[in-house]
This record gives structure tokens, sequence and C-alpha cells, in this order.
């Protein structure tokens, strides 16, 4: 087993307790706070984070299940000096209010956009070898996040923008 | 110095309209948005404080009775325990909205299953959990407790009681009449942040970071929890994770954390699960309503009925005030309504975003539709022919009145198409499509507050007051009126909120916070530019301040001079309040399909039409509008709480099982928003917005159901198991 977890590019000491989630793992060693804990449950999407690129409920793992892999959170997605396109879309599209499921949403959109360039089908793809980027593909891809505050319409508007113009 | 005005009467809207800034009303980003959007933004259970211990708590499984014994000793010897705290001063209960005292306490008393009757503190998270879930509690449970909010003693409600003229003889008399019940399941707020509190004393100076709407009136429940002098107490909630009525008063966590922490002299905190939110925080009671409409030949309501049943433990006076609207919404000479209130052992029921207009509303907009069909008159010129010229109960006039307009303007927007209304008139495949339409309405009230303006020597503005941010956009919008009436962009103001050290503000509920912060940051500003104006030999009403600096002239920071200005903006509402009958108005437009074999409903489009006097930003206004249309949806579809009969116990206390929209649930939106001054609602002419949004709108649901495949359910939310054992084929 690894001793260390990566995180955002750096290396962390691995928790002793073998029961600490990844979230918790995050929050509460890493003082990484960016990644949420809504429900704890895999309900709700708001502790979302990129393992080795591609999107998991970090609630729902051990951080000792995650040695040998890259993890990405909100905080190493962009900064309040560098932020990603998608988190300038998200602030210019008021793609949240609260701003607690917010880190969750842009973590999903993110990976959103490369299993779209990937080819990967949903419930909601037309053509299952090659589906497009219908506002319906966008929310049924997003529907694991949810927003009490409400902001659906708007997080749609800023993923749209950034998958169509790339910014 | 204070600048304080109570406001009797109107103001002159002339002031802020006439200033030259022009960021105020602009759709502004949000000024705390780019630490939302980066994960940088701390909310209360965030804060990196050294030698932290974690508590969880263990709640009742009876439903009625005491705790007899708690095996504290072993849970003392499991590895990392710290210690097992169950102190009488411990709340078993949120406090409600602006109680200003501690709810109930004594966790040894338990009055519903799922109260905290314990908290586990450890070393580590992991380690108070696990000695949280292996506590071994023993009870003394009482048997025949009352659940059943059908069979349960009823106390009447008698400040809500109005007779007028004969409600039996105009329903008899009537050409058109409905006589209908509408039964409505109970909601939670879910808000997305679970409840939180990290607490921390130095000597008797107690610190604590929480998750909470109304500091204001926060403060004096915490310290009457624990008998202590306000003067020792500070909170900070300087980022909330939404609240929606569950985060009005004190929970229990944050009493539990000041307990544990004094006595283990160590900071504390205690993060509530999912599912200990659901169970002991707030649920919006279920309400039984019948609704008794009478109408003449041409329409014009004659008769107006509404009777309530809502629910909550005993001890508590919240009862889910159904009939708000009711009062005034639409003129009828002969009115009777009533409420009552059973007392039962289910968890505490309180505000849930727009208590009682969210179930009322759509109770009556369903009554509406079906009596404009019996009449055989478009229902949105039915609702036209009924709104009175003043308030039909008190006879007083209104503040402002955006019914008509909202109503119009919605539906020239949605493509509303007049005429005979039929259901099962469209259909697509396997789906039933159709159009549904409801007013909406939602009090006004303005509340005391108070915020710091200060003018630095640089000349940049600060603010400060201990109002919250829930997501609403008090940040951004404290920044606007700032930045208007001092001249200054938006970067040379900072606004700093959630803290007691500052001046008390109106907290965040009621959708009283923007209109009255707004006011108090106005009178703050106003003050300082008389002192800008003296300093500058010009009158204060000649004063033109844009980027900085007077218009042709010398800079805000010259004038200043070196030194520091500050006012106090002090804000308080005066005989408005009894003059005049003051809301928000707006009206929905809905269509729906509903699949022909499930009876499942999709809503493939919304338009929201309100009036609210001024907007203050339109991008954070609309998104209010938004999230209300939004739990519109749920209200109509989807939210409900399953009690078990048996125990009274809450079945689905999760976000698996209680549904929220999701993305998909949400398809167009669209919002429009009346250009609208009022000046007898606030002193910046606005009123409030948070929930508005979904007063009514679940009624503009249920009625297009109706309209797309025949069904009338009387029953929300309208799921897929209802509407099906409705379908005819
Ligand atoms: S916290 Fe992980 S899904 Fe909710
Ligand atoms: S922004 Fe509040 S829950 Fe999404």
């Amino acid at each position: 087993m690894s001793e260390t977890i990566k995180v955002n590019g750096s290396d962390h000491l691995m928790p002793a307790d073998a029961r600490v989630s990844l979230l918790d793992f995050l929050r509460h060693y890493v003082g990484l706070t960016g990644t949420k804990k809504g429900c704890d449950h895999g309900q709700c999407g708001a502790c979302t984070v990129l393992v080795d690129g591609v999107r998991i409920n970090s609630c729902l793992t051990l951080a000792a299940m995650h040695g040998q892999q890259e993890v990405t959170t909100i905080e190493g997605l962009g900064t309040p000096d560098a932020p990603s396109d998608l988190q300038k879309a998200f602030l210019e599209h008021d793609g949240f209010q609260c701003g607690y499921c917010t880190p969750g949403q842009i973590c999903s959109a993110t990976a959103l956009l490369d299993e779209i360039r990937a080819e990967w089908p949903s419930d909601a793809s037309d053509d299952l070898n090659a589906p497009s980027l219908s506002d319906e593909e966008i929310r049924e891809r997003m529907s694991g996040n949810l927003c009490r505050c409400g902001a659906y319409a708007n997080i749609l508007a800023a993923i749209r923008q950034v998958a169509e113009t790339g910014a | 110095m204070t600048a304080y005005f109570k406001q009797d009467g109107p103001v002159d809207g002339a002031a802020l309209d006439g200033m030259a800034q022009g960021v105020l009303g602009r759709p502004v980003p949000r000024i705390e948005g780019l630490a939302k959007v980066t994960g940088t933004a701390t909310y209360a259970a965030e804060y990196d404080v050294a030698n932290l211990a974690e508590g969880v708590f263990v709640t009742a499984t009876i439903t009625r009775g005491v705790v007899k014994s708690i095996a504290s000793e072993a849970a003392r010897a499991m590895p990392g325990v710290l210690a097992v705290i169950s102190e009488a001063r411990m709340t078993t209960r949120a406090a409600q909205g602006t109680a200003g005292e501690a709810p109930e306490q004594e966790p040894q008393r338990v009055s519903y299953w799922g109260q905290p009757i314990a908290l586990v503190v450890a070393e580590t998270f992991e380690q108070a959990r696990d000695a949280a879930k292996q506590l071994v509690v023993e009870y003394d449970a009482d048997t025949g407790v009352a659940l059943d909010p059908a069979t349960a003693t009823s106390e009447p409600q008698e400040d809500e009681a109005i007779d007028m003229g004969d409600l039996n003889a105009a329903m008899q008399a009537a050409t058109y009449s409905v006589d209908m019940t509408v039964e409505t399941e109970g909601h939670a707020s879910a808000a997305m942040e679970p409840h939180a509190a990290i607490a921390a004393w130095e000597g008797d100076k107690l610190t604590v970071h929480a998750s909470l709407q109304m500091l204001n009136y926060n403060i004096s429940e915490l310290a009457d929890a624990l008998d202590m002098d306000e003067t020792n107490i500070r909170l900070v909630s300087a980022y909330v994770g939404g609240g929606f009525g569950s985060k009005l008063g004190i929970s229990e966590d944050v009493v539990a954390a000041a307990l544990a922490s004094r006595e283990l002299g160590r900071p504390v905190r205690v993060v509530m699960s999912r599912q200990q939110v659901f169970q002991c925080i707030m649920r919006r009671s279920e309400t039984w309503q019948r609704l008794r409409l009478a109408c003449d030949a041409d329409g014009k309501l004659t008769g107006f009925g509404h009777q309530a049943r809502v629910s909550n433990l005993p001890g508590e006076t919240f009862a889910e005030p159904v009939l708000q609207s009711s009062h005034f919404l639409y003129a009828a000479p002969n009115r009777s309504l009533s409420m009552d209130l059973v007392r039962i052992h289910r968890m505490t029921a309180g505000s849930v975003r727009a208590p009682g207009e969210a179930v009322g509303m759509p109770a009556l907009e369903m009554a509406m539709d079906e009596l404009a069909e019996k009449a055989g008159i478009d229902p949105v010129a039915f609702r036209l022919r009924n709104i009175p010229d003043r308030d039909p109960e008190g006879n007083l006039p209104f503040t402002s009145h955006g019914l008509a307009e909202c109503l119009r303007q919605g539906a020239e927007a949605f493509g509303w198409e007049s005429g005979t209304r039929k259901p099962r008139h469209r259909r697509e495949g396997e789906w039933w499509i159709g159009t549904g339409m409801a007013s909406a309405a939602r009090v006004h009230n303005a509340s005391e507050a108070k915020a710091r303006v200060r003018l630095t020597a640089d000349g940049r503005a600060e603010v400060e007051t201990d109002m919250t941010d829930i997501g609403t956009g008090t940040y951004t919008i404290c920044a606007q009126i700032a930045g208007e009436m001092l001249g200054l962009p938006m970067d040379r103001v900072t606004v700093s909120l959630g803290d007691t050290d500052y001046p008390r503000g109106p907290g965040s509920g009621g959708s009283w916070g923007a209109p009255s912060i707004g006011s108090a940051v106005y009178l703050a500003c106003k003050a300082l530019r008389g002192q800008l104006a003296k300093r500058g030999n010009i009158d204060e009403a000649d004063l033109v301040l844009k980027d900085g600096a007077v218009e042709g002239g010398r800079s805000v920071a010259d004038l200043i001079g070196g030194e520091v200005l500050e006012e106090i903006g002090h804000y308080e509402p005066g005989t408005n309040e009894h003059d005049y009958t003051s809301s928000g108005f707006g009206a929905f437009f809905a269509e729906v399909r509903v699949n022909h074999w499930t009876g499942e409903t999709r809503v493939d489009r919304m338009t929201g039409a309100f009036g609210f006097g001024r907007v203050l930003n339109e991008k954070t206004a609309r998104s209010q509008c938004l999230g209300g249309i939004t739990w519109s949806i749920g209200t109509a579809l989807t939210e409900a709480l399953h009690f078990d009969p048996r125990d009274g116990h809450l079945a689905n206390p999760d976000l698996a099982e209680y549904h929220v929209p999701v993305h998909r649930d949400v398809r167009e939106v669209e919002v429009l928003m009346l250009q609208e001054r009022d000046p007898l609602a606030s002193a910046i002419q606005a009123k409030g917005i948070g929930e508005l949004g979904m007063c009514g709108g679940a009624g503009a649901i249920a009625n297009a159901i109706y309209n797309a495949c025949g069904v009338r359910l009387r029953q929300l939310p309208m799921t897929p198991d209802r509407v099906l054992a409705c379908l005819r084929d």
C-alpha cells in the first residue's frame, strides 16, 4: 500500500485510520475544504472530485484506496487569481447562490466535457455512439449534483458557454 | 454617528434613482462569487482551528418518554473518546425564526423520534461517529402518543379567523361554486450545507462559527440557552450554504458544541449528519385545506372560504400560516377563513421557504382554476376580474400592486392562449401536453436593521453588519447600494457580513433581508454624502459622485483629507406596517407533459413574472426567482416527508428518498421582473423576493396537469402513482 496520496500535484501522508473517507481526508487532513460534504452518502454530488481525471463522489470511497492515484479538487482546477474557464463562466452566469454545491458542480462539469469528448453515451443520448452536447444531455449528466438553491438553469448556461466557445 | 429613519409613510424615490454611478439594479456578478467558485469561501465547519475535538449526536429511538440511562462509561473507554455530553442545557429542537430565546432543552425528556439526547466527543470524527453508533441508551417510553394529524386534538388559531358577510348563503346563491379539499405533504428545507458549529472559549468569552440565518436573534437564543451575557458571545456566519428557513433559529449543534467545548476546555466541532438535519431541525407541516369559492355569472367572486389544518409539537407556537395570502389576494364580500393547529409528536414544524404561501397558494390557485373552468372564463381573465382595490378584510390600501401587470406580461411572454380550454387537447406519442397558470403573492415585511459604512482615507467604502448572505446576494446588493450612493465602482467597496461584532442587521428570513439591510446601508451612505457635501461646500442634493470623485471636481479621498468617515444607518419600519397591506405579486405559467402509461409529469417550460418593487441586482434577483420556480416544481411533483404511523419517525430522512428537483427536472425557465418602485415598502423602494418565486407555482403545474390529461388531483405532490391512479384510458 502506498504511504502517500497525491492531491493537486502534491503528496500527502495517508491517514492511519482506515475509516477515513477520501472526502474527510481532503477536508480534515489535507485542509482542502473546497470539496463539500452535503450528505456523506453519495446522494448529492457536493463532494465530487476527479480521480485520474474521472469524477467520483469522494464521500463514497476511502482515502486508503487511492494511494496510486492523482486526485484533483476544485482548488486544483483554478484559483482566485487564475480561475478555470468553467469557474469564470459560473461566476458570469450566476451558476450558484449559496455556493455550497458549486465546487462539486464545477468538478462534475469539468469531467462531463471530457466524457463527451470521449463519446461516452448517457440516458439522454440520441446516438449512443456519438453523443452530442444537447441541453438535455448536459442536464442528464449533471443530475447527480443537487443544487437546492435552484441554480440549474444558470449552471446549464455556464457549461454551454464553455462547451461552445472553450472559454 | 447614527442616521436613524423610521418609515411612517412613503419615501422620496428620486434620491437613489438620481445617482450617477449607475451600478444599482445592474446584473453585477456576485462580489463573493470568485471565492465560491474556487472553493475558497469558508463555511461554518471549515475554519482551521487548532486542537479541535469532534462531536457527533446520538438521537432518540422512541417517540416520547425519558432517557433512563446512557452507558457513557463504555463509550468513554473507546479509542479517542473524550466525553459523552448530555447536559440539561442542551437544546432538543432548533429555535423558531425570530424567537430570540432558547428553544426546548433537557435532552433526557424525549418528545419526538430522532431528538438529540447526547453528544459523543472524540479526537477524530471517525472515533466519535463509531462511539455514537454504539452508545447504549435505555428509555422509559410513553405509549399512546398522538401521531395522526387527522385525529389529534386541535387548537383554533384565533388571530387567523375571519368571518365577513355570510359565506354559506353566498355559496348557495352562487351561479358557480367549488367546495374542495386539498392535502399537501410536509417538506424539508434540505439546504445543501448541513448544520455545523465550531465553538471555542477564551475565558468566559465564547466564539461560535455556525451556519445561521439570523445572527441578530441567534445571539440572544444562544445566550439564553447557556444563561450567559450576550456581550460575551460572538457568532460568525460569513458563508451560509443555504438556509430556506432551517437556519433561522439556533440549531442543536450550536449549543452542544458550546457546552462540550466548555467542559473539555478545547474547541469542539459538531456537524450534523444529513439524516440528523432532516430529523431534528424543521419540517413544513403537512396541510389539510378546504376551499370554498363562489362567483356570479360574470365571474365575480362573491364568496371566499379557506380553512386549514396544520400540525406541530406541543410547546411550539408556530403554525404553518397557510392563509397568509388568502386574506388579501382576491376580493369577495362574504369571507370565512380559519385555521386549526393540531398537536402531534412528529419532529418540530417550522419555517421552510415561503411558510404558508408555499402550500396555501397552490391550493387556492387550484380552486380558482376549477371555478374558472366552471364559469367558462379564461383563468387569466378570471383572476384579473377579481383583483381587489383595497385589502378586502382590513380595507387598507396596498403599497404597490403588480398582479394585473404580471398576469398580462407573463401571459404574453409565455404565449398563453386565451379562449376555451379543454383537457386532453394535445397528445404527442405517449405524452399528454397542457398548460396551466396561477397567481403569486407573498406578504412583504421590513425589519429593523443597522449597518456601518466607513469611507477610508484612500476613498474606499467598507460596509459592516451582522446580516447574512445565504445565497441571496446580500454581499453584492450592499456593495451596489453603497457604490451607487457614494459614487464608487464595485472594486472600491468591500462588504463584511455575518459577524455579531458588527451592527445588528435584520437577519435573512421572511424575504425581508434585502429591503431592510439595503435601507440601512442607504441611510448610512446618505449621511456620509451629507458629510462630503459639507466638506466640499456643496448642497447634498447637488452632490454628484462618480468613480470616486465629485463630478468635475475633487476626489472623494481629497475631500476626506486623510481621515476616516463613518456612519451607522439605522432603519425601522413605522406606521406603514399598520396603514397598508404590502405584498409582492406575480404570475406563473407552466407547460407540462404527462405520460399516459406511467403518470409521470415533466415540466417542459415555466414562465414567472414578478413585481417586487426596485430590482437591486438583475442577476441575483432573477436567480432568486429561478430558485423559487425550481422549488415550485419540487412541491408540485416530488417533495414529501413520510412519517411512520407507528412511531412518527421520518422514514425518508435523506436526499435519496426525499426528492428535491435535479438538473433534469428543470427545463426552460423564463423570469420577467417588473420595473417597479414601492416607496412604502422600504427606504430603497424594494420588497422581498426570496420566497415569492414559489408562492403559487405548484398550482400552475397542477392546473397544467389537468389541462394536459384531465386529472384533477387534489393532493400534492402529484407523483406518478397518484396521477396514474386517476388517468382514464
Ligand atoms: S457528500 Fe458525497 S454525494 Fe453528498
Ligand atoms: S448554490 Fe446553493 S445549493 Fe447550489
